[in-house]
């Protein structure tokens, strides 16, 4: 099992999920995070005052699938996520030791 | 028959009112005198209790929300709270002794204690400064620009004073420089009172230099005195919500018909001449603000456009009773671009933490309104100076009494000095008596939790 962590635009974040509900991934998890990678942030100006905004909102999918998906799954989040612009996020993927089902106590990859 | 009965009757009354003679006549034009005398009365009174509502609209919810959105969301209900409890508290100082010392006769300073606890205060009219409504009207009017005018200082120590300092400084802040300075301008017999004799003939029609000198010079004081917000100005203090502001401000212009347009204290052709120099000049402040700020920071803000719309009302406040409308759109355009030169130049060049700037609206747009209040007065709209044979006196320079300029300028001196010396020595007794700044750490924990126990946003509970 993998699991796949995506940090995409907010704006993106629906044609993600859109994407990923098409070819059958049903289990995500989603937080509002604010971040940034190399993208730079913006200014903003208050009666003059300048704020250099660093820390971007962005939002957080957590997702885990079985191995044989991962390339797919990925392919997927990606085109989904694209702009082509600085700021468009990131995937990181874990490999991931066991998962429990609480209702049923099933294991591994029948309890994704 | 009943014909009969009614002549007979007409014939009867007509000799009954024959008998009588001229004092019928009398009376009944006493009577008709007396109905129309309280026919403008009523008039002016609803337009007058109206204003004051208006003006008290000002400072809550107006100046509330206008400050509240402007600080840190820990702070808000702080600086709400300070706006709040002056509405309560300079309320009871005026019906005790602060009416009185403004309005009461004395010297040229300051007042007597004549209507102390509103002793002879009450319904017949005070001819002295509004002949046509109650003497009750014209207190709780003047009261209303009382309560505002300490409530625009806070904006210059939000985010670190104490409350309880901030009590008492108030308190001695009205005592001190807000009653006496109402005097001179207002008051009977008052130093720079143009239209009551004073020495020093300075126009003011509703607070140029009484609200908005006053607080905006004693603002930079307690900026300076209290020194910067912890991490002012590298860490990031942004207006936790702008659309506080922005509806603090579009109250504040309505509410402001009633302190301009009210000063006529009646509702007359004057209060209309003053009520459309305040629309035109915060229309055109508004313009002048946005435009210099779209040209130097490439954006234009909302939180510029109000912020000019509040600077052009403050520049017309002493000028709306005087000039006509077009110079009233000049003063405003004036004001947007002066008041938005020293929020954003003036203050980064000297480094203070004028937090909410108080100055840099209220000191600097009040300054500039009640020197060109001397230039555009005129007696086209204002004819209330008369000479001894009954001619309207030219007023401002547009009149061609160039001198005026200079009574202005006296007039700002004043205020400007009893500002910072009253401001000064007031902050000295506070802090040594209470200590004016909250604990290092209460300001990092934010005032609503350090000093009411509260927080105002609770939306996840």
């Amino acid at each position: 099992m993998k699991k796949v962590e995506a940090i995409v635009q907010p704006f993106k974040f629906e044609e993600v999920r859109d994407a990923l509900k098409a070819i059958g991934v049903d289990g995500i998890t989603v937080t509002d995070v604010r971040g940034h990678g190399r993208q730079k942030g913006h200014k903003e100006v208050y009666r003059g005052q300048e704020y250099q905004v660093d820390l971007l909102p962005k939002v957080k999918l957590e997702l885990v699938i079985a191995d044989a998906r991962l390339d797919e799954v990925v392919r997927t989040l990606t085109r989904a996520a694209r702009t082509g612009k600085i700021g468009d996020g990131k995937v990181f993927v874990y490999d991931v030791m066991d998962a429990v089902r609480i209702r049923n106590d099933d294991r591994g990859e029948s309890a994704l | 028959m009943y014909r009969n009965r009614v002549v007979t009757l007409m014939l009867l009354v007509s000799a009954a009112a024959m008998a009588q003679g001229a004092p019928a006549g009398d009376a009944r034009l006493a009577a008709i005198e007396n109905s129309v005398k309280s026919a403008q009365s009523a008039g002016d009174n609803a337009w007058m209790l109206v204003s004051s509502a208006l003006v008290l609209m000002m400072t809550g919810p107006g100046l509330a929300l206008f400050y509240g959105g402007l600080v840190r969301k820990k702070n808000v209900l702080g600086t709400m709270m300070q706006s709040f409890v002056l509405m309560a508290v300079v309320t009871v100082l005026w019906a005790v002794v602060g009416y009185s010392l403004a309005f009461a006769e004395g010297s040229p300073f300051v007042g007597g204690f004549r209507y102390a606890f509103l002793d002879g205060v009450g319904a017949a009219p005070n001819a002295d400064y509004a002949p046509t409504i109650p003497h009750q009207t014209f207190m709780i009017y003047q009261l209303m620009f009382a309560i505002i005018t300490p409530a625009l200082i806070s904006g210059a120590f939000a985010e670190r004073m104490k409350f309880s300092a901030m009590l008492l400084f108030m308190v001695l802040w009205s005592l001190i420089v807000y009653f006496p300075m109402a005097h001179m301008v207002w008051g009977k017999g008052g130093l720079l009172n143009a239209f009551s004799g004073g020495k020093v003939a300075c126009f003011d029609f509703a607070g140029g230099t009484v609200v908005h000198i006053t607080s905006g010079v004693s603002a930079l004081v307690c900026a300076l005195y209290l020194g910067r917000r912890k991490g002012y100005p590298s860490e990031m203090m942004k207006p936790h919500n702008l659309v506080l502001s922005f509806i603090g401000a579009c109250l504040l212009w309505v509410g402001w018909f009633g302190f301009n347009a009210g000063s006529a204290l009646a509702s007359s052709p004057l209060a209309t001449s003053a009520f459309v120099a305040t629309h035109f000049a915060a229309a055109s402040a508004t313009l002048g603000w946005m435009l210099a700020e779209w040209l130097r920071s490439g954006k234009p803000s909302v939180l510029g456009a109000v912020s000019g719309c509040v600077a052009g009302l403050v520049a017309i406040t002493p000028a709306s009773g005087f000039v006509k409308p077009l110079p009233a759109l000049a003063i405003g355009f004036a004001a947007g671009i002066c008041c938005y030169f020293m929020v954003t130049k003036v203050k980064s060049i000297f480094r203070y933490d004028d937090s909410l700037d108080a100055f840099g609206v209220h000191g600097a747009g009040g300054t500039l309104g009640a020197l060109l209040t001397g230039v555009f007065a005129t007696s086209v709209v204002n004819d209330a100076l008369r000479d001894s044979a009954g001619r309207p006196l030219p007023l401002g320079l547009v009149d061609g009494n160039g001198s005026q300029v200079l009574s202005q300028m006296a007039g700002i001196g004043i205020a400007w000095a009893l500002g910072i010396v009253g401001t000064l020595a007031i902050l000295k007794i506070c802090d040594l008596t209470l200590g004016v700044r909250v604990e290092p750490e209460h300001e990092t924990e934010g005032l609503d939790l350090s000093m009411h126990g509260e927080e105002a946003y609770n939306l996840e509970g």
